[in-house]
């Protein structure tokens, strides 16, 4: 470890040993709201980068009548599909930073020494990451998709299709970000392996888009969205653990 | 022999296709052996500057 | 922890100066054995075989793309399995393994890809299509990449090796999942793919040059891959005796 001892705050660590002792065990419940509240305190006070990935979406969003024309008919046909890859474009950045500055102050040691499972944790933080980064994401959703001459009854389908995705791919992303926490640079390498996962995501959350927008039933794609979204609240934190323990260990 | 070089008319596609394959494995049989080369140099490097840091240090200290 | 239960020849074979001597003596056995097989499949494939009644000659390509195809899938699974050894165990040879098995998978992926759109070309009329087959195919070369890229972006070379083989267990998970939601993708926007093995039914004259190309291939991995996790064992053992003698013996 980088950090001297004594520096390490040593409320955790006590808590570890009186947990041992069966004096306090602090619920993982009050753990996980602990964590939820820090989190969204640390955004509230870097609340100027909650708007990057906005700003980020509304800028791809606003340039692609330009390099295809103005025409409402083609834009109309393409705007579900372009707005999800947007989508998964601006959670991007986001996810190089989830773990990394946990990782330098050493907030992640304790996380590893509380009495709480770590996957639980890690859970909680993802939660945290999808209502700071993507749930803005969605609320400006139904304004780009204006913008691009969505079509109304696709609306709906678009939104539904990414509630379930964004949390998918947070969860995806979360476990890619922890094995690159240890890495120094890794921007485009997160890019590089988010690719392979985010593929399926896309695929059937576009085909649920298209299916509406062909007036077909839309319900299958999304079915298996909701499946793998269930596989990956299970696993995926579990995975990240995993992760984050060789991301800490010297 | 030129029948044969010219694969029925798809000369241009079945020639590349091997070619590929073959510069591709040659690559990677050449690559670790250039790697272990520069390794060893490296590693040859280090432990002769160490025997000659060895047999120096005392007579440095020595003179000063 | 108990180990009793391995064979004492595995026991024996992880200790990297044991590993280092013995790949030494079987890379060219293995390797000569794969040049031997090679050729015999290249002679059965390109001269002995006859023309494809509906391919022509273009068809001859299978001989290296589909072994290719093949050593892509079957080089990451080994290292899923060693890259699952060394997180469990924490085997130094099986980082080894595991780590030098992906450039070698990504070879024969990028092989794959570039032989089939060589045959795509004058079959489809294309260089590339969207098929099933092909676009599950590079996701598995981004696959590999992202383990490279991973493994190579850590100081620590072993903690490199231990993310890097998590990453590839995360996407042997991932593969089938892509293979499938690829071909219900496929068949939703198109109406039929082109498909190369229709007519499953290969004459055995062309058969046996792929088995015997097949065979060479994998001989080919294995002399490569003890060929790479012998200087990635010199690289990580430099400061220890064995590899200073080993250096020293050499240079003599």
């Amino acid at each position: 470890m980088t950090h001297d001892p004594a520096t390490l705050i040593p409320a955790t660590r006590l808590d570890t040993l009186a947990s041992v002792r069966g004096e306090i065990r602090p619920g993982a419940w009050r753990a996980c709201v602990a964590l939820l509240r820090r989190d969204f305190l640390l955004a509230w006070r870097r609340r100027g980068e909650l708007f990057l990935p906005l700003l980020y979406a509304v800028i791809v969003t606003a340039l692609f009548p330009f390099a295809l024309g103005p025409d409402p008919q083609l834009l109309g046909r393409i705007a579900g599909g372009v707005l999800l890859v947007i989508v998964v474009l601006a959670m991007l950045p986001a996810l190089e930073s989830m773990f990394r500055s946990d990782l330098d102050d050493g907030t992640l040691e304790q996380w590893l020494l509380a009495p709480q499972p770590l996957a639980l944790l890690v859970l909680t933080r993802v939660i945290a990451h999808w209502l700071t980064t993507a749930l803005p994401l969605l609320i400006v959703m139904p304004f780009l998709g204006a913008l691009l001459n969505l079509p109304v009854n696709v609306l709906p389908v678009l939104m539904l299709a990414l509630l379930l995705a964004t949390p998918l791919l947070a969860l995806l992303g979360a476990v890619l970000s922890a094995l690159a926490a240890g890495t120094r640079r890794s921007g485009i390498l997160l890019a590089l392996m988010l690719l392979p996962l985010a593929v399926p995501v896309v695929i059937f959350a576009a085909g649920a888009i298209a299916a509406a927008q062909a007036g077909m039933s839309y319900l299958a794609p999304l079915v298996w969205l909701a499946a793998a979204l269930a596989l990956a609240i299970v696993l995926a934190p579990l995975a990240c653990a995993a992760a984050l323990r060789i991301a800490v260990e010297a | 022999m030129t029948h044969w070089l010219a694969m029925g008319g798809y000369a241009a596609y079945v020639w590349p296709a091997y070619a590929v394959f073959f510069a591709v494995l040659v690559w990677d049989w050449l690559a670790p052996a250039f790697r272990k080369r520069r390794i060893t140099r490296e590693l040859r490097g280090r432990i002769a500057r160490e025997q000659t840091r060895n047999t120096r240090v005392p007579r440095a200290e020595a003179s000063a | 922890m108990s180990r009793s239960y391995i064979p004492h020849f595995v026991h024996w074979l992880g200790s990297p100066p044991n590993f280092y001597r013995f790949a030494g003596a079987w890379r060219p056995w293995l390797m000569a054995a794969a040049l031997i097989a090679g050729a015999i499949g290249l002679y059965g494939g390109l001269v002995l075989a006859p023309p494809d009644y509906q391919q022509g000659d273009a068809y001859r390509i299978i001989f290296i793309h589909v072994p290719s195809a093949w050593m892509s899938l079957f080089i990451y699974a080994g290292m899923a399995v060693a890259g699952l050894i060394a997180l469990v165990w924490r085997v130094k040879l099986a980082e080894v393994v595991a780590m030098e098995s992906a450039p070698i998978g990504a070879a024969f992926t990028f092989i794959t890809l570039v032989t089939g759109s060589l045959w795509g070309k004058p079959m489809w009329g294309t260089w590339w299509t969207w098929d099933a087959r092909l676009t599950s195919e590079l996701v598995l070369l981004f696959l590999y990449l992202g383990v490279i890229g991973l493994y190579h972006a850590f100081e620590d070379r072993r903690r490199g090796a231990r993310a890097a083989s998590l990453l590839a267990l995360v996407g042997i998970v991932n593969l089938p999942i892509v293979h499938y939601s690829v071909q219900w993708w496929n068949t939703l926007h198109q109406g039929s793919t082109v498909n190369l093995f229709g007519h499953s039914l290969i004459a055995s004259s062309m058969l046996w040059p792929l088995l015997v190309m097949a065979l060479a291939t994998h001989l080919y991995y294995f002399a490569s891959l003890l060929g790479r996790a012998r200087a990635d064992l010199l690289e990580l053992e430099g400061g220890k005796q064995w590899v200073r003698e080993l250096v020293l013996e050499e240079s003599r």
